[in-house]
């Protein structure tokens, strides 16, 4: 059951430039949590709004998560020292759906830490391909390494890696056609693309998508997202979205994942 | 005092609620989610998401962003429809000891008045009329910042309504005691007050508004000092009672709203920060009635002492 928890934090550190990787200690929260899901986190009291985190990875009674400072609220959350406590509302969301078979993950940027979580949580072989735009923005390889059967890194720049995006690798590996599920996250374009790629090696690919949240338990309808729907609903045509055929889901409680065929994008 | 002895309860245009807590229409969906948390039959009342004649799929995203102690939603009335609330939503709010209010928006008179019809047929305790929504183009607002749009509403709804009929006025209008007294004596039952205020915010960096919808509701602590005045203002020029509402968070908050003359408090956003906070106001307005020995809470509406 997500509920609210008040955690002690046990590290705050910053990985690169503006990210930061946090853990916290938390027992209900590391043993209930499930790769692809969020936690809710309090900024601070200057903040109404909780800001949306994904959990990186677990490990016994602790979880990491790991950060961009954007504004004030990852700011404030990036002040905090170890032995100082969090108010978190979680687990949230729900998480990726795993595959039987051999799995590839996909991270971009800030949107890797989910699916190191994801991979960690594999049934059978995981090969990751992960984007950056340059080798100083370059995070969590070494912990990639060590749960995964192969890393591939790519940079817009080609300082490391292979030169180009993420589909380079992607389709060599879905050609072979070892896989039976791709999961990612990362920006709206990456996942658009990769979602092309999936679509045309016609392997199942289940994204974490992103939207501005209030509730984040279901409530509030603010973080919709458009989701193809095949019911013919009459709805209302004088205001709002008005498209046949679409749904708007919430991405905090029937999402963030979805799967990516059922995307409008 | 004895904690046994105190009377929270409240008479409501003659419905009963166990305490004058009640959740705002829109922050808290159909209950469902919020029952996972605690027993929905602790709360006084539960306004459900505003309904539509047919489905709404809303506005596109984003829907929300935040401000100084506050955000703008612009939802746009996303919603199931009338008639998918009666047969999918409403038996699971029944199976809770809590009073649940219908909040209902047409694009025309008749939808409101149609609308009326079926909830009151339905099992419903109360119906309140959304003439206040600035999300909406059609309808919504535009009703409600006008006597003759108010007016019209209103006599439609009050005259199919088997239920008790509460009206949510505006707060964009600049006399909204004079709203409230044609809402008062084109027959409705109660007010309630406030709905969100009209706000934006732009991105710097891109130079775009946060929101799709360039503009939305404001609503949050932020608000709350505005929604006192104006209870205060409607509970001084009309009789019925009122639900009042808008940035409620604590206890304290919703005793001095009750001060400003509201019978019911509405308490929306501020579950986004804590799930729990019903509750907490509950237990900390019955700790206020002992601390200051009160017996009855009803008794407090209106009690403000106005300087002359
Ligand atoms: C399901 C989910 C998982 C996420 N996981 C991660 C993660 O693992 N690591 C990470 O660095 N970031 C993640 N994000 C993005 C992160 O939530 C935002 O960067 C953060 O909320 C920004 O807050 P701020 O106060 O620093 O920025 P501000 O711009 O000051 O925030 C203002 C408001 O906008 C919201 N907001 C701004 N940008 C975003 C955004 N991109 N997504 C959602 N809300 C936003 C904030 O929550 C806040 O309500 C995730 C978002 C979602 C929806
Ligand atoms: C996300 C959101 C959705 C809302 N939807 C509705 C609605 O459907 N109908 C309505 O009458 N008011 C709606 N409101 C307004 C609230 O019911 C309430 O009047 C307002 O938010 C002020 O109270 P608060 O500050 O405690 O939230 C909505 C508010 C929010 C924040
Ligand atoms: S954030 Fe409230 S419904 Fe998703």
């Amino acid at each position: 059951m997500p509920d609210i928890y008040l955690c002690e934090i046990i590290e705050n550190t910053l990985l690169i430039d503006n990210i930061y990787s946090i853990t916290i200690r938390s027992r209900e929260l590391a043993q209930e949590a499930v790769a692809g899901q969020f936690l809710h986190i309090k900024c601070g009291e200057a903040r109404l709004l909780r800001r949306p985190i994904s959990i990186c990875y677990v490990e016994d009674d602790k979880v990491n998560l790991v950060y961009e400072t954007k504004g004030e609220g990852t700011m404030w959350l990036s002040r905090r020292a170890p032995g100082q406590k969090l108010d978190i509302l979680g687990p949230l969301g729900n998480g990726f759906c795993m595959p039987d078979g051999n799995l590839i993950v996909v991270g971009g940027g800030v949107g890797t830490p989910p699916m190191l979580f994801a991979a960690q949580s594999a049934k059978k072989t995981v090969t990751a391909v992960l984007g950056f735009r340059e080798a100083k923005r370059v995070i969590l390889t070494d912990e990639f390494e060590r749960v995964c059967e192969n890393v591939y890194i790519t940079t817009d720049d080609g300082s490391v890696g292979i030169h180009g995006t993420v589909t380079k690798p992607l389709e060599e590996l879905l050609k072979s056609g070892k896989y039976s599920a791709v999961m990612t996250c990362g920006q709206n374009i990456m996942q658009k693309a990769v979602a092309g790629l999936c679509e045309k090696y016609n392997v199942p690919l289940q994204v974490s998508l992103e939207e501005r949240m209030g509730c984040g338990i279901g409530a509030c309808l603010v973080c919709a997202c458009a989701i193809k729907n095949d019911k013919n609903v009459d709805v209302d045509k004088t205001a709002g979205i008005t498209n046949d055929g679409i749904e708007m889901k919430r991405a905090c409680v029937d999402g963030p994942v979805f799967n990516a065929h059922d995307v409008v994008w | 005092m004895d904690n046994n002895k105190l009377d929270m309860s409240i008479n409501f245009a003659g419905v009963k609620f166990k305490n004058p807590i009640v959740m705002a229409s829109g922050t808290f969906g159909f209950g469902r989610e919020y029952a996972e948390y605690y027993d929905l039959s602790k709360l006084g009342g539960i306004c459900v998401k505003g309904l539509t004649a047919k489905p709404r799929l809303g506005n596109m995203p984003p829907r929300i962003a935040e401000t100084p102690m506050g955000m703008l939603n612009s939802v746009g009335l996303q919603n199931p429809g009338v008639d998918a609330f009666i047969a999918d939503e409403l038996p699971f709010l029944r199976q809770h000891d809590t009073v649940v209010i219908a909040n209902i928006s047409g694009n025309t008179v008749e939808e409101y008045a149609e609308m009326t019809e079926k909830l009151s047929d339905a099992n419903i305790d109360m119906i309140e009329v959304n003439v206040s929504c600035p999300n909406v183009k059609a309808g919504g607002m535009v009703f409600g910042t006008s006597i003759d749009g108010v007016t019209t509403v209103t006599k439609a709804v009050v005259k199919r309504a088997t239920v008790p009929v509460v009206v949510k006025l505006s707060p964009n209008v600049t006399d909204i005691a004079s709203i409230a007294k044609a809402v008062e004596s084109s027959g409705a039952d109660a007010l309630s007050l406030i709905n969100t205020l009209l706000g934006m915010r732009i991105d710097t960096i891109t130079r775009k508004p946060i929101l799709h919808n360039n503009v939305g509701g404001l609503s949050g602590p932020a608000i709350f000092p505005v929604a006192v005045r104006m209870v205060w203002q409607v509970a001084s020029a009309v009789k019925i009672p009122i639900l009042g509402m808008g940035g409620v968070s604590i206890g304290n908050d919703a005793i001095e709203m009750m001060l400003a003359g509201a019978n019911l408090i509405g308490v929306g956003t501020i579950c986004f920060d804590d799930p729990y906070a019903p509750i907490k106001i509950i237990d900390e307005m019955r700790k206020y009635m002992t601390d200051n020995s009160i017996a009855t809470l009803c008794e407090l509406s209106g009690g403000v002492e106005i300087n002359s």
